[in-house]
């Protein structure tokens, strides 16, 4: 029975198409679990984040409470005295303050990790209220068109470098396409769609000017990201995101050229276009991503709500989804381009695939995991600091000082690659 | 002049390029986010804070000694020194009540009381803490001073009829005060 299985799998797998389908599914998979998990810990981030740096604790509560132990049936009131019991620790040791510190004799302590759930929870159960005056079509398609394009775009950003198995070689990447960062920009701008839809849909003014703000600031954003990129690929020489990260694992990242070729004198001069590519790059991030100080959108002083004022229940939790899925694509960009991807760096990457190809893969995806959360928490880190620019700045800092800072850039980057050459 | 120009700070070109202004404010934050996490955020000793930042991690730690003398929690009745009910059941507190919290039903004098000299006593008195608002008017307009608020803030029910609650019970928290009230006294 297991020969039978075993043959018919290296038949399976011995077929290209096959063999393509079913690790571009499981790649899949893992893509899509990875980002939907990031959304939710993005959210925790947020609000801990946002509690410890205005001298609060965030959410702390949502643990798991152990009078459940008691609806299940279980007789013992108290778990922690009985297991303390059976380890022979006495009730007033150290040990036994810690525990009662932790809460651990009233419930799982989950540090609020279960908070974003819990509130998925309670949106998912909470009255769907459509307006009467919608444009019902609209309306309902709009959550749609700002969750998906972040999921679909994340299919180019690699989370790892590639493994050779017997079947074929196997890239670490949804879709290994030579179109990587052009692929992101040209879905994630689709988002602004639903933002728009969403605003005009809902037929009330202040989510219309909610929706006209997210155009206007996604066009102006979307000229000087997409330029700011221009002196990386002319470094990179290649529009392969894979093969991005594999040129910083070998030559150094972007910002941080310490090893093979970055040792360069003309990868050094390089960092002050790449500087300036970096922060133009992050601040149009943040523009794309809605986030503050750049989220004219929804700016809930000028415009209730923004786009989503008139939204409710789940409809408005795909909105809160999008948004969060949008930082989590966006800090996941700036780390593929500027901080080295998967890169563990300083030739680790090399040695660790000489040991063992998956040992590298396993390393790199956790490297890389870890970057993306450094990011996440830098995001959330400005959106406490900065308040919100307004409307006039907004635009004013996106048409003349960034589309001129970035194509000044360009003209800079190309003459330092030839006088260096 | 009747008004006051504001005057508006002039910009070096290190504040416009805001680079530099950025990262003074990151740094600001940085320092609260790790002040908090040690559990050494400022003023925590003037909060009495025992949580993460400020914060008291409310059902473990309260606040209750810190309530000022003129916090307004859930309104009570009370009796005088001499146990003598101090509500002569005028209704006053009825009308004023903004939120028309309290219902009640007048009635006579206790023939055991200890004090005849007044016409009525309340029946029954009720107050409805799903209404009340804590405004604190019935205490102000109670000629008798038997009204008061009470510091009591953690009023937590699970049925609405447990929300009314009767003179019974606004006697038992009450309780006695001593003295304003004289009116009643043998030398007036």
């Amino acid at each position: 029975m297991i020969d039978i299985i075993c043959n018919f799998w290296n038949d399976l797998m011995s077929n290209e198409i096959w063999f393509y389908l079913i690790t571009t599914l499981a790649k899949l998979v893992l893509m899509f679990a990875v980002i939907l998990a990031f959304v939710v810990l993005s959210v925790w981030i947020e609000r801990r984040v946002a509690g410890w740096i205005q001298d609060r604790p965030g959410p702390n509560r949502a643990g798991i409470p152990l009078f459940l132990l008691q609806r299940f049936g279980s007789k013992e009131k108290q778990p922690l005295k009985n297991v303390l019991h059976f380890f022979g620790i006495p009730e007033t040791s150290w040990i036994a303050k810690l525990c009662t510190w932790l809460r651990l004799d009233r419930e799982i302590p989950t540090f609020g990790l279960m908070q974003p759930c819990l509130d998925g929870g309670k949106l998912f159960l909470k009255q769907e209220l459509t307006p009467s005056y919608v444009r019902r079509a609209y309306f309902i398609a709009a959550p749609m068109l700002v969750l998906g394009p972040p999921l679909v775009s994340a299919a180019v950003i690699p989370f790892a470098s590639g493994v050779d198995t017997i079947y074929g070689h196997i890239s670490m990447c949804v879709a290994n396409i030579g179109i990587g960062p052009l692929w992101i920009f040209a879905i994630s701008g689709l988002s602004v769609y639903g933002l728009t839809l969403a605003g005009w849909s809902s037929n009330s003014k202040y989510p219309f000017l909610g929706g006209l703000r997210a155009t206007a600031q996604l066009i102006s954003y979307e000229v000087a990201m997409g330029l700011s990129v221009i002196p990386l690929l002319m470094m990179f020489g290649t529009l392969n995101m894979q093969n991005i990260v594999q040129f910083q694992a070998d030559n150094g990242w972007t910002l941080l050229p310490f090893w093979g070729e970055g040792l360069t004198l003309e990868r050094w001069i390089l960092l002050v276009p790449m500087l300036i590519s970096f922060i133009v790059f992050v601040t149009c991030v943040f523009a794309e991503a809605n986030r503050t100080p750049f989220d004219m959108a929804e700016c809930e002083t000028d415009l209730v709500g923004g786009y989503h004022t008139e939204y409710s229940s789940m409809k408005f939790a795909s909105f809160f989804m999008g948004e969060y899925a949008a930082m989590v694509i966006g800090s996941a960009l700036v780390v593929t381009l500027f901080l080295g991807g998967w890169s563990i760096g300083f030739g680790a990457d090399a040695w660790l695939a000489s040991v063992s190809d998956w040992l590298a893969v396993l390393c790199q995806f956790i490297v890389f995991l870890i970057k993306l959360v450094a990011f996440i928490f830098f995001f959330v880190w400005v959106r406490w600091t900065l308040p919100r620019f307004r409307w006039d700045q907004v635009m004013r800092l996106g048409w003349l000082v960034f589309f001129e800072i970035t194509v000044a850039n360009i003209f800079l980057t190309a003459a330092i690659m030839y006088f260096t050459k | 002049m009747s008004y006051i120009p504001i005057k508006r700070p002039k910009f070096t070109l290190l504040d416009k390029i805001y680079v530099v202004e950025l990262v003074k404010g990151l740094w600001i934050t940085l320092k609260h986010l790790a002040l908090s996490v040690a559990g050494k955020s400022r003023n925590k000793k003037a909060f009495n804070g025992k949580g993460v930042g400020v914060c008291m991690p409310f059902p473990e730690q309260r606040w209750d000694a810190h309530l000022p003398e003129y916090y307004r929690g859930a309104p009570t009745l009370v009796r005088g020194e001499d146990g003598r009910e101090r509500c002569v059941s005028c209704q006053l507190c009825e009308f004023i009540c903004p939120a028309r919290a309290i219902r009640i039903t007048p009635g006579a004098v206790a023939a055991d009381a200890s004090c005849q000299k007044q016409e009525k006593a309340p029946a029954e008195f009720e107050i409805d803490m799903l209404r009340c608002i804590y405004c604190g008017m019935c205490q102000e307009v109670c000629p008798e001073q038997a009204i008061f608020l009470s510091k009591e803030y953690l009023i937590t029910l699970t049925d609405r009829k447990d929300a009314i609650r009767n003179k019974e019970t606004l006697y038992r928290l009450g309780g006695t005060r001593k003295g304003l009230v004289n009116k009643w006294n043998q030398y007036k």
